[in-house]
């Protein structure tokens, strides 16, 4: 039985329009092709978070998602993928990315395949995707493909071996083959499935 | 049903005026409201427990034995009790005091309480908080039921043959709730026990607060105590009335905006919302208030917080004015008329608790360990 398959992206660009926006969008077109190679059905969710940007901060005050936020954070939860683009902001992941991060619940992203992305005025804070994201995920327990993309303006009109879409393949085919191969399995919910109470009361006494 | 409020116990200067109160004035005014309560015809008063600043309620029973002689009717009740850092043995001994002294009126609801160094302060860990409300809770049960008490668990120093004092009143425990706002294994809790189970609901939208008690419920007739809509539930609420709504919006406004937990986040109109905070005329609240039950079911106890974010003395005096006159009366009257018959209309009650172990339909206690 095939079950159709879900990418989300979360995308933390501020500018309208946003080259983080466009750099997720290949990214997605791309792994979506691959997903199809292999014959699988799929959709793609985009979380824009500068559309969100209000209720986040509200999230950090209140401690819940009101919403389109809840939306989102579900969005992310049941997808069997995700890609993450973020701009960078001095060496590191924007705030607005790293709230929202902050915001997921514990395990949502466990053993989720995760491709990393980021842009940035020049490839000088390409390592970034390295030293920042790739570390964050980690803690998260996501599992992170090999290849994360960087693009710096520049990429944008450079072509050659080099080229920001050879880099953009390589990385969706990862993630594809990661969602392919991949038997999903969400977070189990609390709700539906409560630990018995004995279970509770051997692990106290 | 039963309806009262609850406390925070926060000293919060009031935005308007920029003044602080006293801890002194705090306490005082948190006693003069219990009475007030009383005075309005509410059922339920409620006291938070906290150990930092800036809340001064550190001693529930201290404050709810004073308000206990100074009242003939009210109920005497917590929100929350700290079941995590307060050792069982003294709340068994604290609170069976208590009924004695208020001649059975007193429940409790039991918390895990959130703020961090609390945990260390008293000797705890927090990541151990859902094992400790579990272990601490289940010996509690014991040391009200069992005259003489052998135990030994992770969290405390072993007991062999203790018998905590006094016995509870009449050999019959008080009533106990368990408050969470998002821990399902709390509800699991309450359901084993067949004890209540108390939603706090105000600082989280209803489809949240509607999923806890669902499982509480289903799991309250999964472990045999009746069926799921005869499961006991409270709620909590928040609510600032003006005969005038718009009046009542912008009085209440600079204390939304800078109040503890929320304040400085969304506005008041989100909030409200999102949330059942309730700002208008008490005929809103009370069309805001009957619809709780679309998504709860029908329950038994309504809580109203009516007294922080610097609130002064005087408004919520008034405050407490309007909801016993005009909003709880008219509360009373339309959830009875809903509410189908095999429900409980009251939670237990020292009275009904005495009289179901007189018909023998509750084992209150046992003289030692083992004995039926």
């Amino acid at each position: 039985m095939t079950r159709q398959r879900a990418v989300a992206v979360v995308t933390a660009g501020l500018s309208l329009p946003s080259s983080t926006r466009l750099l997720g969008d290949q990214l997605a077109a791309a792994t979506v092709r691959t997903l199809r190679r292999h014959g699988e059905e799929v959709r793609v969710e985009v979380v824009e978070l500068r559309d969100l940007a209000h209720a986040v901060t509200d999230h950090l005050l209140t401690g819940f998602a009101s919403g389109p936020l809840a939306e989102a954070i579900g969005t992310v939860r049941d997808a069997d993928a995700l890609i993450a683009v973020t701009p960078i902001f001095s060496a590191s992941y924007s705030g607005l990315f790293k709230t929202f991060v902050d915001l997921l619940e514990e395990g949502t992203l466990e053993g989720k395949p995760v491709l990393v992305a980021a842009t940035a005025g020049t490839a000088r804070h390409s390592l970034a995707l390295e030293f920042a994201l790739r570390p964050l995920f980690a803690h998260l327990r996501a599992a992170v493909v090999p290849t994360a993309v960087f693009a710096a303006s520049e990429d944008f009109g450079t072509g050659g071996a080099s080229a920001l879409s050879t880099r953009v393949d390589r990385a969706a085919r990862e993630l594809a083959d990661a969602v392919h191969e991949r038997v999903a399995s969400g977070p189990v919910d609390p709700f539906a499935s409560p630990t018995p109470f004995a279970e509770l009361l051997d692990g106290a006494g | 049903m039963q309806f009262g409020i609850f406390t925070v116990g926060d000293v919060t200067p009031d935005p308007t005026t920029g003044r602080t109160p006293t801890e002194h004035e705090r306490i005082r005014a948190t006693v003069e409201i219990a009475k007030k309560a009383e005075e309005v015809g509410l059922d339920v008063f409620a006291t938070g427990e906290h150990h930092n600043p800036p809340f001064v309620p550190s001693a529930p029973t201290t404050t709810l034995a004073y308000i206990a002689a100074q009242t003939s009717t009210l109920l005497l009740s917590t929100a929350t009790t700290l079941i995590t850092t307060t050792d069982p043995v003294r709340i068994a001994e604290d609170y069976a005091t208590l009924q004695h002294l208020s001649d059975g009126r007193v429940d409790l609801m039991m918390g895990r309480g959130n703020t961090g160094p609390v945990y260390p302060w008293f000797g705890k860990d927090i990541r151990d908080g859902i094992p400790l409300a579990i272990e601490s809770y289940h010996l509690l049960h014991r040391l009200w039921r069992e005259d003489v008490v052998s135990w030994e668990g992770r969290f405390r120093t072993p007991l062999q043959g203790f018998t905590a004092t006094p016995r509870p009143l009449d050999g019959v425990p008080p009533f106990v709730w368990h408050g969470s706002i998002r821990s399902p294994e709390i509800a699991e809790q309450a359901a084993y026990y067949g004890d209540g189970f108390f939603a706090n609901h105000i600082f989280w939208p209803p489809s949240h607060t509607a999923e806890m008690v669902g499982l509480y419920r289903r799991r309250f007739e999964h472990y045999g105590h009746g069926s799921a809509d005869q499961a006991i539930v409270g709620l909590g609420g928040q609510v600032f009335m003006r005969r005038n709504s718009q009046d009542a919006v912008n009085e209440f406004r600079p204390y939304f905006d800078n109040a503890p937990v929320y304040g400085h986040g969304p506005s008041l109109e989100d909030f409200t919302s999102q949330t059942p905070l309730t700002v208008g005329s008490p005929q809103q609240v009370i069309e805001r208030t009957l619809g709780f039950r679309e998504y709860v079911g029908d329950y038994q106890r309504q809580l109203f917080l009516m007294d922080h974010a610097g609130l002064p003395l005087r408004t919520v005096l008034e405050q407490l004015d309007l909801l016993g006159e005009e909003v709880v009366p008219v509360l009373r009257r339309e959830t009875a008329a809903r509410r189908p018959a095999h429900v409980p209309d009251d939670p237990p009650t020292h009275a009904s608790l005495v009289a179901a172990t007189r018909r023998g339909e509750v084992t209150p206690r046992r003289a030692h360990e083992g004995a039926a």
